[in-house]
Formats: structure tokens, C-alpha cells, sequence
């Protein structure tokens, strides 16, 4: 008799729980806002009804940077000049910066970032799941990622290009006569990809070594494995600086693809896209109006209305973006304008120069919108 | 009587409410995930299959270029996992064997060198021993410009061994690799060499043990009839030792295929390197990761199968004897 109520419990308890869950998966679909994320709901749910005023934060993301008050950014696992941490585990490098920026311009203090460092299997899903805020981690913007993996790429920050390095002492001077060659490679990347199409597209023959961790792969190149070894020009530049011998290796001249690197978002936080997008913009204004982490106190009292409205003396941009007036004062005070983020990571340890990367006003690629 | 108090009846009751209770679970994990990603804006589904792959894959038993789809590289990633399960479980048993008996040798200097390597073999993670002979393979090897020729025709070089084969002809350096005949890389001689050993170290324990679980009586009574030491191992011994063997050296063989996974830290590429590579590719991360683990399962359950069928087998001629 014992067991035979103790089974009906169990089957009214099971029917009970699956009812419940019933009821669970029911109740998004049936909210009248598809597009509301689950886990701002409460915040939504708080806020009035009537939409907000411009500048008040709606943003998800925003709000819980603010409310945890730090920034949480993935960067790479260790690559010179772009994201690296040194022995007391201090992150230092140009991918690095915009994180810093992005928390200056939203908590004010560019210290306040958690850092996590990620390899290029892990990072969208870090985003995506909400692990990181922000992913300024040396990734190219392509339409697949732009659209299929639920993306934003805020904005460019540095153009680059995949390039191929090889021992001096196999006489190879182009990537033409690469034809047979093996060809040393990190997985899930652009890079593999392109490798594929140059090789195709000039009927040649490649072998393909393809090794997840960097420092792996790099050893298996060094050792003789592989004649080449491909990823973007910066990255093979940061590599080969940080070999003991670095003159026995030689980046070739050809530039196979475009790389424009630049900080990622969730798609679907349209204030903080902006936020970070605006953030790299007010860098590049800076160093074009000549504003440095140095002179940004004096450059307060500059009567050039746009360094005015840039530092938030006039006001206006601030309220725009949901933000403190002094946000991009405090991007180049405790940051820098973009010149000296390069020059300080990329010119400084890697000892590239600015090229494409120069300002447009001086034949370069980098032109921000007016930032007004 | 009325059915509810049938206990046959009640019984299949109690089993639809359970079944009903995991279906549903299922069902609301699925619709729950499907849903998140769309609202995400992440792309669902196995579409992508049909699209072209893009990325290059070293080793091919069938041909492949990265005009190909998803699909096919995923199946050259799969008939990896295939050959290097099969040729490591086949070189970890020859191993095993061979050390299982040392083990048991009277030869005090054999078995203890035996021990030394069961201790060995076992006791270093495995990953630690792929990077080992990794690194053996491409640093102590010369470059193939200058490549090692023992046997004409054979190349020993940091680029594998190359070997003449019926109907590839004779490898050829030519520029930067050799051309021709069937070359044995160093990432599937790195990770054979590497998994047979790890795994043969387990594979002596189990032989060691399954021979000593052999009674003595038995032993003694197939001299006594006059059998050779041979014959005692071939008719007594081996059929009554096999039967204690097989179910644990199952657990081993299915150890070693999974362990194959770790071939992407070497750069072999198996179903796992391939599989991750379209994951990134299509950032579609639960179909791939869904890929992965039912290709490890349907692998996992032939071997099993295949040894519990060879089980029988031995067990039977056991009995009869």
C-alpha cells in the first residue's frame, strides 16, 4: 500500500514539474517583446513604460558594466603589441587600450577592466554568452561574423593584412615561389581560409599545419616543420620580435588579404555599440586635433569648438551617448589619443610604423566621423 | 478488479509518466536553446554542410581541396579518427602483449624493465607525452632538403617518412617537400607513437593480470599430460586468460580513440581538429559540438560491440575446453 502511494506521488510530482516547465517555455513567447533579453527583463521590467528620454541608459550592457563597475574584456591569450600581460600581470597593448578607453569613457577610470583572455576558438562564444562586454582581441570584420554569429564590429582600428614569414635560409624572397610549400597555421581564424584562396587562386600547392596554440605552432615553424608560417602581418612581425634570433626570419613583401581588426559587440545593444564605436572615434579626433594625454588640461581652455565639444566643455555629446560629459576627457587623459596608443604598443614594441594605419590627413586610412 | 490496481498495468503507467517526463525535459532544453539563439540573432541549423569549407586539410585519405563542403572535410576528419583508432589499438595490443608477458618473465632483468615501463607509460599524462614525441619527431629529424636515406627510395625527414607505394610511385624531393609515394607525417607518427605506448602500459597490467588469473591446477595438469610449455600457453593458458583480458582491454581501446581527440594539440587533423575548425568557420558551436560528440558515441559503441561479439567468442571456446 506504502509503495503504491508513494508511486502516485511520484507521478503527480513529475506531471507537476512538467507542467511548470510547460508553463516556463510558454511565457517569452507570449510577452509582447520578443527582442527583450532575459536577463534585463527585471531592469525592463522596472523601468516606466513610456520610452525613454534620449540619453537615459537603456542599455543592458551599460547598466551592468556600471552596476559591477568594471569592464569585462576579452583580449588575447599573449601577443606582443596588441594584448599582452608581463610578469605582475598587468595587460599592456593596443587592443588592450580600447578596453582601458571604453572604461574611462563609461566608469572614468581606465584601471577598472577585468581581463580575460581568450583564444580564437573561445571568443565569440565569450561574447555571445556574456561572458565579455567587449571582445578587442585582433579579429577581422567579415560578414559572416558582422551576421551569423550575432555580432557588431563597433570600428576599425587598425587595417592589417595577412602576410607569410619564413627562415632567411631557404632563399625564398616571395610568396609566389611558395608553390609545394607547408605552411605552418592557427585554426579557426580568417587566416586559414585566405591561405586556401591565395594558393588556389595562383594554382599552387600548400600543406597545411594547422596547430590551435600559438606558442605550439610557432615552436613546430622554429623547428623546421613548416616552411612558412602565415597570420596577419602584425602578428608575424610580434612573433618574430620576440625570437632570440629575429634577423634568421624574413616577412615576406605580399599582403594576401584585408584584416581590419577592430572591438566587437552583441548585436542587439545598439547604446552600447555606440558607446564603444564613439570611443575609438574620439581617440582618432584626438590625435587629429592634437589633444594628448599630456596637454588635455590646457587643451580644456583651446577656443576650437571642436576640441570644446570633444573635452565636453561644450556640452551635449555626453547626454547623447548616456554618458558623463568628461568621457572622452577622460579616454585621452588616462588613455591617449590613437597615435600614442600606437606608438606606445604597436611602433614602440614591434617596430611598426604607422603606413595604412596613418591618419588620413596624412595618406592613411584612419578618419573618424565629426565628433559632434 | 479495476485496471488502476492491476500491477502490470500500473507498471506501464509508471514507465509512460517517466518516458513523458524525459521527452518533455528534452524538449524544452531544445526549444529553450533554439529559441535564445534566434533572439540572439545566432544562426541554427545544419545548413551550413552544404556550403563550401574553404580551409585545407593536410591529410586526405580520399581527395579533398577547400573547394569542397563542410560535409566531406568533416568525413576526412572522421576517417582520421578512424585510422589512427585502428592502427593504435592495433600497435598499444602488440605492445601490451609483449610487455604483459615480460612482465612475467623469469628473466629478473626483462621483467623489471618491463615494470619500468608500465610505470613510465602509465604515470605521464598523455597530452605531456604527444608534445614529447612531437618535438622528437620534428627536432631530431633533418630537414628534407637533407633527409636521411637508409633503405633507397625511404626519406627520413622532418617532413615523415616517405616511402615508394604501388601506384604513387617513388617520393621525389622537389622544392620544398617530397613528391610522390606515401609519406607517414609526423603528426600521425607523433600521435600513434605517443597514444600506443600511454595505452600499452595499461593494456601489459591487464594481460599480466589475466594471465595470473589463470588457476595453477590447470597449469600443472597440462604438463602433467605431457603438453610443451607451447602447447600449455596456446590450449590452457591463453583461452582461460583471454576471457579475463578482453572486457578491460575494451575500456582501454575506447580510452585510446577518445583520447585521439587530442590530436589538435599536435596538428593532426581528426574529426575534433576538423570539427573545430567549422565551428569557427560558421560559429554554429552546439551542432558542431553535437557532431563531435555522436561521431565519438557511434565509434565508441562499434568498438564496444565489436569486442563484447569477440567476447562471446572467447568465453565459448573457454567453456567448451
Amino acid at each position: 500500500m506504502n509503495r503504491n502511494v508513494l508511486m502516485w506521488v511520484a507521478v503527480v510530482v513529475v506531471s507537476a514539474i512538467g507542467g511548470a516547465l510547460i508553463q516556463g517555455m510558454m511565457e517569452p513567447k507570449s510577452t509582447p517583446a520578443p527582442n527583450a533579453q532575459k536577463s534585463d527583463a527585471p531592469k525592463s521590467a522596472a523601468a516606466p513604460a513610456a520610452p525613454a528620454a534620449p540619453g537615459a541608459s537603456t542599455s543592458a550592457t551599460l547598466e551592468a558594466v556600471k552596476a559591477r563597475g568594471n569592464l569585462s574584456c576579452g583580449v588575447n591569450t599573449g601577443l606582443a603589441g596588441f594584448g599582452i600581460a608581463d610578469s605582475q600581470g598587468k595587460w599592456t597593448g593596443f587592443d588592450v587600450d580600447i578596453c582601458r578607453a571604453v572604461a574611462a569613457a563609461v566608469l572614468g577610470d581606465a584601471e577598472k577592466v577585468k581581463f580575460t583572455p581568450l583564444t580564437t576558438q573561445q571568443r565569440f562564444t565569450a561574447l555571445q554568452s556574456k561572458e565579455i562586454d567587449i571582445l578587442s582581441r585582433n579579429t577581422t570584420w567579415t560578414l559572416a561574423r558582422d551576421t551569423s554569429l550575432g555580432l557588431n564590429f563597433a570600428a576599425i582600428t587598425f587595417y592589417d593584412g595577412q602576410g607569410f614569414m619564413v627562415k632567411k635560409a631557404s632563399n625564398v624572397t616571395n610568396a609566389k615561389s611558395l608553390n609545394g610549400a607547408t605552411v605552418c597555421v592557427q585554426p579557426g581564424t580568417t587566416t586559414e581560409l585566405n591561405l586556401a584562396d591565395y594558393f588556389r587562386s595562383n594554382n599552387m600547392k600548400f600543406q597545411p599545419v594547422v596547430i590551435e596554440s600559438l606558442q605550439e605552432l610557432t615552436g613546430a615553424f622554429v623547428a623546421g616543420r613548416c616552411d612558412a608560417m602565415t597570420t596577419d602581418v602584425s602578428g608575424l612581425v610580434s612573433i618574430r620580435a620576440t625570437q632570440a634570433q629575429p634577423n634568421d626570419y624574413l616577412v615576406l613583401p605580399e599582403t594576401i588579404s584585408k584584416e581590419p581588426l577592430g572591438p566587437v559587440v552583441r548585436h542587439g545593444d545598439d547604446q552600447w555599440f555606440d558607446i564603444v564605436k564613439w570611443t575609438v572615434f574620439a581617440m582618432i579626433e584626438a590625435e587629429e586635433k592634437g589633444v594628448t594625454s599630456a596637454n588635455v588640461d590646457q587643451m580644456k581652455s583651446s577656443d576650437d569648438p571642436a576640441i570644446k565639444r570633444l573635452l565636453g566643455v561644450t556640452a551635449g555629446n555626453g547626454e547623447a551617448l548616456g554618458l558623463k560629459e568628461d568621457w572622452a576627457y577622460s579616454i585621452i587623459k588616462h588613455v591617449g589619443n590613437y597615435g600614442e596608443s600606437y606608438d606606445r604598443n604597436i611602433t614602440k614594441q614591434l617596430g611598426l610604423g604607422r603606413r595604412i594605419n596613418a591618419l588620413w590627413l596624412e595618406g592613411g586610412l584612419i578618419y573618424g566621423p565629426p565628433v559632434r | 478488479m479495476a485496471f488502476w490496481n492491476d500491477r502490470r498495468t500500473r507498471g506501464y503507467l509508471y514507465q509512460i509518466a517517466a518516458l513523458g517526463g524525459v521527452v518533455l525535459v528534452g524538449g524544452i532544453l531544445v526549444s529553450n536553446t533554439l529559441d535564445n539563439l534566434a533572439r540572439q540573432n545566432i544562426a541554427t541549423g545544419f545548413g551550413f554542410l552544404d556550403r563550401e569549407a574553404g580551409f585545407g586539410i593536410s591529410e586526405h585519405l580520399v581527395d579533398y581541396s577547400p573547394a569542397d563542403t563542410y560535409l566531406r572535410a568533416l568525413c576526412i576528419g572522421l576517417l582520421n579518427t578512424f585510422r589512427i583508432s585502428a592502427a593504435g589499438i592495433v600497435l598499444c595490443s602488440l605492445i601490451g602483449i609483449v610487455v604483459g608477458f615480460a612482465r612475467l618473465a623469469p628473466n629478473i632483468l626483462v621483467a623489471r624493465l618491463a615494470s619500468v615501463y608500465v610505470e613510465i607509460t602509465r604515470n605521464i599524462p598523455v597530452l605531456l607525452q604527444l608534445f614529447f614525441w612531437y618535438a622528437v619527431v620534428i627536432q631530431a629529424f633533418p630537414p628534407p632538403a637533407a633527409a636521411w636515406e637508409p633503405i633507397t627510395g625511404v626519406f627520413l625527414s622532418n617532413r615523415g617518412i616517405a616511402i615508394p607505394w604501388p601506384g604513387l610511385g617513388a617520393p621525389v624531393f622537389e622544392g620544398f617537400n617530397f613528391r610522390g609515394g606515401a609519406v607517414l607525417s609526423p603528426e600521425l607518427s607523433a600521435l600513434l607513437i605517443g597514444l600506443s605506448i600511454y595505452t600499452s602500459g595499461f593494456v601489459a597490467e591487464t594481460v599480466r593480470g589475466g594471465i595470473l588469473s589463470v588457476p595453477k591446477g590447470q597449469l600443472e595438469a597440462a604438463r602433467a599430460v605431457g603438453l610443451t610449455r607451447f602447447q600449455v600457453l596456446r590450449f590452457v593458458t591463453m583461452p582461460l586468460a583471454l576471457r579475463a583480458i578482453v572486457p578491460p582491454t575494451t575500456n582501454q581501446y575506447l580510452n585510446l580513440t577518445k583520447n585521439s581527440a587530442l590530436a589538435v594539440a599536435i596538428g593532426y587533423p581528426d574529426f575534433v581538429s576538423v570539427a573545430n575548425t567549422t565551428i569557427n568557420q560558421t560559429g554554429q558551436a552546439i551542432e558542431g559540438v553535437a557532431l563531435i560528440m555522436a561521431a565519438y558515441l557511434t565509434i565508441s559503441l562499434v568498438i564496444s560491440a565489436l569486442m563484447n561479439w569477440f567476447n562471446r567468442h572467447v568465453a565459448l571456446v573457454g567453456e567448451r575446453s
